[in-house]
């Protein structure tokens, strides 16, 4: 079986990037489990310590490959019907007071716990994502997989020097633990299955609880900014071409008009003109907006690593023989405030 | 405090890579060098914790001779010494390896009196992006570990103490530390010795002063030879991406073109009306 660690958002509904790797599970389902085999030469780390589980599910389907889920906390309807529509036969559920604070040491074992012996543990390539597979690789003595693309019969294809290769690689090993890269896929409804729902009574060891999240304050941008740009239907992009700290009138109040997001290269925020929160590419965020409009930006591969999942791409720039240009789908080739201004202007105009 | 960073020297990449003729590693013969991203942050912030608490910093690599540059820059901005485990051929090892190396000379340095109370390391290398050695090294010294930390500083009664409580823990010498979360601003309290993984953006790494260029010239560099790898690395091959030939629409110059655009964002729906 494959099991993947499902994350919802705030109201409950399964996060884009979750949908992603579910589906990734599913359309790859006999290829994973065809990978699944030959022990790790040398099995790494410590074993498996304390956490115990209570029941253990019995019995599940062994006509094809399953695809399950794993929540930890809130399960919603909502998400529910969510992972049926994605077609998951069964759902985790995973909760525990202790749980309730982020603990990647506690929540990867409770994922652990229901782990299956041989198959695949997964999740989606988020900082959640990448902790905890890590913990439960080193918990169960495996080898572990980040930013897979792709799957085949020859082995798992993941992304490396932020995406501008790609390491082909065998896990080996009887749980294949690996995350899936932000947009290798994209979400993919199927028959809906009636998923049967399982709670587990979980005992969680005192010494996972080390690092847990002490407190949370919400009350700061960074956060909500990361979030707003990766959920935007449009974003901005503005790069060094801008010019200055001061140069974003034009491209803000673009952003406005779209109700979108601003995101900007590495450039931008090592020059200190904007937050690191707003940053797009392999050390920023990763974005899949319906459009993006690079404004200025030459498109180095650690950017484009984070715009691969846009649907539409607009360059604006000066250069037309830039990467970004190139790779576009539309461009203006003209300095960033001129054109911006004018698309701004005829914006106000159209739409009064 | 004591702090051991551990960095990578990585290929400076801006352009169209080419892979050498094994096709297992990248040719980076023409290509310039430097330390991966979230570890100059890394190096940041120990040299801060460091100086808040009258320690040092010690920063470790893996990889060959030539990566004692990398060590030396992180002594022209603040480390006092450095550590070469030097190899040739880097891509033999794999994520458990590294992990276990670093481990055996934290052990190996508290033998000889040399305890570090903190570990830290990269999020992920700007190469390999294995998401990983900072929590296998935890495991393989038990220590409790945390990723994706912006910043940090030294505290007295550390420790979660009762997960979600708020209260203070146990009472040792520790940290605070503060990460991005889906949800705000996550803070975690450790007690030490820990190792934290760091993301870039909390702090703003520092230029090296001409004393500190001078200093690092003359620093301390103890070389190791790196063991046989154990595990290996489950690399067969590298591949690159298919070359995509442009299918650019040019929709003009200058401002004269924005109406075109403002007819593309129309039709994708995303103005508001």
């Amino acid at each position: 079986m494959t099991l993947v660690f499902v994350e919802t958002d705030e109201g409950g509904q399964v996060q884009l990037t979750s949908a992603e790797a579910v589906t990734f599970a599913r359309t790859n389902a006999d290829v994973l489990a065809g990978l699944v085999g030959s022990p790790p030469e040398q099995p790494p780390g410590r074993s498996a310590t304390s956490g115990q589980v209570a029941q253990r599910p019995q019995g599940s389907s062994d006509e094809g490959v399953t695809v399950e889920a794993a929540v930890i906390g809130q399960l919603t309807d909502a998400a529910t019907e969510q992972l049926a529509r994605l077609g998951v036969e069964t759902i985790h559920h995973l909760e525990h007071p202790e749980l309730e604070a982020y603990s990647a040491a506690a929540w990867a074992q409770a994922l652990v716990d229901i782990a299956p012996e041989t198959g695949t543990v997964m999740a989606s390539g988020t900082p959640r994502g990448m902790e905890l597979m890590a913990h439960v690789a080193v918990r169960t003595g495996q080898r572990m997989a980040a930013n897979v693309i792709a799957a085949d019969a020859d082995g798992l294809l993941r992304q490396v020097l932020g995406g501008s290769a790609f390491e082909r690689l065998a896990l080996g090993g009887d749980l294949q633990v690996l995350t899936i890269a932000g947009h290798a896929c994209s979400p993919e409804d199927t028959t809906a299955t009636t998923p049967e729902v399982i709670e587990y009574e979980l005992e969680i060891a005192v010494e996972d609880l080390r690092t847990a999240v002490v407190r949370t304050e919400v009350e700061t941008t960074d956060a909500a900014d990361a979030s707003g740009l990766t959920q935007a239907r449009a974003v901005v992009g503005a790069g060094r071409g801008v010019g200055s700290e001061n140069g974003f009138g034009e491209v803000l109040e673009l952003v406005n008009h779209l109700g979108g997001a601003l995101g900007v290269s590495r450039v931008v925020t090592g020059l200190g003109w904007r937050p690191h929160s707003e940053q797009v590419g392999q050390t920023g965020s990763r974005i899949s907006p319906d459009v993006y409009i690079a404004c200025g930006i030459s498109g180095a591969i650690q950017h484009m690593a984070g715009i691969e999942g846009a649907k539409t791409l607009i360059a604006i720039n000066t250069d037309e023989e830039s990467t970004m240009v190139q790779r576009a789908d539309y461009a203006i080739i003209g300095d960033l405030h001129e054109v911006v201004g004018a698309v701004n202007e005829e914006i106000r105009t159209r739409h009064g | 405090m004591d702090i051991l960073v551990c960095i990578k020297r990585v290929p400076d990449i801006s352009g169209r890579i080419t892979l050498d003729d094994s096709a297992t590693d990248i040719d980076d013969r023409s290509l310039g060098h430097t330390m991966s991203a979230h570890e100059e942050c890394a190096v940041e912030l120990a040299i801060q914790t460091a100086a808040d608490t009258s320690g040092s910093v010690t920063v470790l690599t893996l990889g060959p001779a030539e990566a004692v540059e990398q060590l030396r820059a992180a002594v022209a901005v603040g480390a006092k010494d450095g550590i070469l485990i030097e190899t040739d051929d880097l891509s033999a090892f794999g994520p458990e390896d590294i992990a276990s190396i670093i481990g055996d000379i934290v052990r190996d340095r508290a033998e000889q009196g040399q305890t570090f109370d903190l570990v830290l390391l990269g999020n992920d290398a700007a190469d390999t992006g294995d998401f990983q050695v900072g929590i296998r090294l935890a495991y393989d010294l038990d220590y409790p570990v945390l990723t994706g930390i912006s910043t940090l500083h030294a505290v007295e009664g550390a420790g979660a103490g009762d997960a979600g409580a708020g209260g203070p823990g146990s009472g040792g010498p520790g940290v605070e530390a503060r990460g991005i979360g889906p949800s705000g601003t996550e803070i975690f309290s450790l007690e030490l010795p820990a190792v934290i993984a760091v993301q870039e953006g909390g702090v703003d790494p520092r230029y090296p002063s001409i004393t500190g260029r001078m200093k690092a010239k003359k620093a301390r560099i103890t070389e190791y030879d790196a063991p046989e790898p154990g595990t290996g690395n489950p690399r067969i091959g590298l591949e690159l991406p298919p070359e995509t030939t442009s299918s650019v629409t040019i929709l003009g110059e200058g401002p004269d073109a924005a109406p075109a655009l403002v007819d593309i964002l129309e039709e994708i729906g995303v103005i508001r009306s």
